[in-house]
């Protein structure tokens, strides 16, 4: 209904005004559908883990869990051990993320700190080409020019766990590296101007006055490199040797071939009967590898915290 | 060491770690480039592949990677977008919110090899696609969400409120102030993510190894439901699957495919500065 | 006489527990120009957005009492939001063009009312713009940019827009803030104009302006409304010690 019009007004009366019922109901129908389009993504995640459920929970069922996390990987002779595909992942993601934190944080530091502005200007871009080639591509070059390069340092394969950690930092250092200037970003310039103002040297205001303020921000990149290096599987899989074995704690141990969970599934997937046994234990894998990842990034997530939200009412 | 001793150690590594992290970048470029542009011809880019792959083009392998690019955009863009305006405009904060919130962390965590097994298991198995175009293509829309509705999103709330308010007070009801006043606002900052979001789909290989690729094909997909060559795909498997392949040919189309990503993230850089620049605001 | 519009007992909460407006009464009739007045921060903007129901748009704000336009509750269930806001259009304290030019801004109300006759909008357009006082300065580059035009132009540009609707009322809020003293000047020549056909209430810039410009004038003071007058009365005699304090300069 509308509100009813009085005759004070002396224009000639306006064409009406009320909106077409239709229009009304479209508006209704566009605003379901955008509601919907942002509900689905909880009934993405949701029905992706239904369906690595439905393939692989047979695997946890019909291997005997010891035997599933033992540590002999031989499906051909029927012998599914995942532990060493977990340590590989483990041993390349963590070297990886020793290498990438460090470089990927002073790097920060200097783009945020250090670096006058027209070497800015050129570094960003550099960053985002470096995230935005494809693992693939790194993956390739692993494997043609990286890893003879480990061979001659004496390893007796290039191919890797370390060849595999180095790619991997390599590609994780876009997300640290901008998490991390976001983080730096973040901290008031008063913190600055302050410590500068008592005598404090640029690397000590940086040292202990800015790193300490950002330190949640840098927490949150080191996570999400981590989920990303964990995943990764094309760069992984071409230059670790894809050896199924546990390497002894040693001082080389990180010059033997490894192989990764991602780099499992890729590998052998395409070579499974569907519903095989070792089907449904490659899909057991990929559900080890969701819960991983869905830990580390609900807890970076909630590290985000509330965002804070304008004020609707105001102009 | 006095403090200024320190002060200028200090600064000296961290410039050489800048250095350190950032030269190999030109470096892995310059390399793809220097290599790979002898094997770049109009032969290379537009004939089939013969004698093994190891003569002949990649004109398949880049087809298919422009079709699964565009498959993916078709997908994901209505999706993403209306997630994006619905987390911009009508999301409130509360329970429901969060959710969503932290379903698009989570789904821009997942492996890109586990959206692969997920591919498999509902598009190509479970909905009986096969492995196929339009697998791939779900697959890939699915796992590109996450990009597109954050920055998206990221692009719809940098539209000034005052041009809602403004708007409503006129008497536009909210879908008509998104419709002519927020979208049109945001398109530059959307185009941009979505270009982005279709780079990255562009260069994965690992969800598309059990849902679309195929290893060599004599000759193109006609529907849909066919599998395709991609370019990512094909330069795993020419360079780890095929012996004795020419190096040539393996740098060429790292190239290929290198050009084809990186012209897709230049393209959307200029979208998102040309745009700007046309900004009353 | 029924008052166009009438504010019966009115409690507002923003959603931090902040109230803006208590205990608060008020008539106010056709073409008449009411002035709202009183120090910053004293309920005013508030009540203007009430009126037209842009509070809406904060979540959880708490409304109490009742507002009637032509006798009828603008809360009620079946009332159209959008209607109700083309029927009492509000200008805001700063120039506020849509992106656009000056015809898209002009007839943006109108359009997403779904008016699509173009001799209609073209006429629409051209009166709106003689009576907010810019027709002269704009009518041969309606179709550029309005960020084109300097902020006193952009104002009434504003004002134009708002008088396309051909609503029943006009809010003002404090519509001259950022003018030059000739633009200010301009809005205030056209408001007298303007009452002949629509009922204008506004926040005033000054009690100056308040001064020159009202009918009848409240004078507000902490979310109350402390006392209301024809203008010639308030603003040189005013029954209540705190208004008397406020016009003299004792305070705010």
């Amino acid at each position: 209904m509308t509100i009813p019009q009085t005759d004070s007004n002396p224009a000639p009366p306006p064409p009406p005004v009320d909106q077409p019922p239709q229009r009304r109901w479209g508006e209704f129908v566009i605003e379901r559908l955008v509601l919907i389009a942002g509900v689905s993504t909880i009934l993405i995640v949701g029905l992706i883990f239904f369906f690595l459920v439905r393939e692989g929970l047979p695997a946890f069922l019909d291997v005997p869990l010891r035997q599933l996390f033992g540590d002999r990987w031989y499906p051909i002779e029927g012998l599914y051990g995942i532990w060493p595909l977990i340590v590989g992942s483990i041993l390349v993601t963590v070297v990886a993320i020793i290498i990438a934190v460090p470089f990927g944080l002073i790097t920060a530091i200097y783009l945020g700190e250090i670096a006058p502005q027209w070497q800015r200007e050129i570094l960003k871009p550099l960053i985002e080409v470096l995230a935005g080639i494809p693992s693939i591509v790194l993956g390739f070059l692993g494997w043609v020019a990286l890893a003879p390069i480990i061979q001659q340092l004496g390893a007796p394969t290039g191919l890797t766990a370390f060849t595999g950690s180095l790619i991997l930092a390599y590609m994780s250092l876009p997300t640290i590296i901008s998490i991390s200037e976001d983080a730096l970003y973040a901290v008031p310039k008063e913190y600055r101007d302050g410590a500068l103002a008592i005598g404090a040297t640029q690397w000590q205001t940086i040292w202990r006055v800015v790193l300490p303020a950002a330190s949640s921000g840098l927490v949150m990149a080191v996570m999400l490199g981590i989920g990303r290096a964990i995943g990764e599987t094309m760069a992984v899989m071409m230059v670790t040797g894809n050896a199924a074995n546990i390497p002894e704690l040693s001082p080389t141990m990180l010059f033997e071939p490894v192989r990764t969970l991602t780099a499992t599934i890729a590998a052998e997937m395409g070579e499974v009967a569907q519903g095989s046994l070792h089907y449904t234990v490659l899909f057991g894998i990929g559900i080890v590898l969701f819960l991983i990842t869905f830990t580390v990034n609900s807890l970076a997530g909630r590290l985000v915290g509330t965002q804070t939200r304008r004020k609707r009412g105001q102009l | 060491m006095s403090r200024q001793q320190v002060q200028k150690l200090a600064v000296g590594i961290i410039t050489g770690v800048a250095v350190l992290v950032v030269v190999p970048i030109v470096l892995v470029i310059l390399m793809i480039v220097v290599m790979g542009i002898g094997a770049i011809n109009w032969e290379f880019l537009t004939a089939m592949p013969t004698d093994g792959m190891k003569v002949g083009g990649i004109m398949p392998a880049i087809l298919g990677t422009i079709i699964l690019t565009l498959g993916t955009a078709l997908v994901c863009m209505p999706v993403a977008i209306g997630a994006a305006i619905y987390l911009a405009e009508y999301a409130r904060d509360n329970r429901l919110t969060r959710w969503v919130r932290l379903a698009i962390v989570n789904l821009a965590g997942i492996p890109s090899v586990v959206y692969g097994l997920f591919g498999l298991g509902v598009f190509v198995l479970f909905l009986g696609f096969g492995t196929s175009i339009l697998a791939g293509s779900l697959t890939l829309g699915i796992m590109t969400l996450p990009v597109i509705i954050s920055t998206s999103e990221e692009a719809i709330v940098a539209v000034p409120n005052r041009f809602r308010v403004v708007s409503l007070s006129l008497g536009a009801t909210r879908w008509q102030t998104i419709w002519h006043q927020v979208l049109p606002q945001a398109l530059p900052g959307i185009i941009t993510g979505v270009i982005l979001g279709l780079s990255r789909a562009a260069g994965e290989t690992a969800p598309l190894l059990f849902t679309a690729a195929a290893f060599y094909l004599p000759e193109l997909p006609r529907t849909i439901l066919e599998p395709t060559m991609a370019l990512p795909y094909h330069l795993y498997v020419i360079s780890t699957q095929v012996p004795d392949m020419p190096l040539s040919i393996q740098y060429g189309t790292a190239l290929v495919l290198l050009l084809f990503v990186l012209s897709l993230t230049l393209a959307a850089t200029l979208v998102r500065t040309r745009m700007r620049r046309r900004r009353e605001w | 006489m029924l008052p166009k519009i009438s504010i019966q007992d009115l409690y507002f909460t923003y959603d931090d527990g902040v109230e803006a407006l208590r205990h608060f009464s008020l008539d106010i009739y056709a073409n008449e120009i009411f002035i709202l007045f009183g120090p910053s921060r004293s309920g005013k903007t508030t009540l203007l957005r009430l009126l037209n129901r842009l509070t809406d748009l904060i979540d959880k704000a708490e409304i109490r009492g009742k507002i009637l336009f032509n006798g009828q509750d603008i809360f009620a269930r079946s009332v159209n939001v959008a209607d109700l806001r083309r029927r009492i259009s509000m200008v805001f304290a700063l120039p506020t063009p849509l992106p656009g030019t000056i015809y898209d801004n002009l007839t943006y109300g109108l359009r997403v009312a779904g008016i699509r006759d173009k001799a209609y909008l073209n006429e629409r357009v051209e009166r709106s713009l003689q009576q907010a006082a810019l027709w002269e300065e704009v009518k041969d580059r309606l179709h550029q940019s309005a960020f084109a035009l300097s902020g006193g132009q952009q104002q009434r540009l504003c004002i134009a827009r708002s008088l396309a609707l051909e609503p029943d009322i006009i809010l003002l809020d404090n519509p001259t803030s950022g003018l030059d003293p000739l633009s200010t000047s301009m809005v205030e020549d056209s408001l007298e104009e303007l009452k002949e056909q629509y009922t204008i209430i506004m926040v005033p810039h000054s009690t100056q302006q308040a001064a020159r410009v009202a009918d009848r004038a409240g004078f507000i003071l902490d979310g109350e409304l402390i006392e209301v007058g024809v203008a010639g009365e308030l603003f040189t005699s005013p029954k209540n010690q705190q208004t008397d304090d406020y016009i003299t300069g004792r305070f705010g």
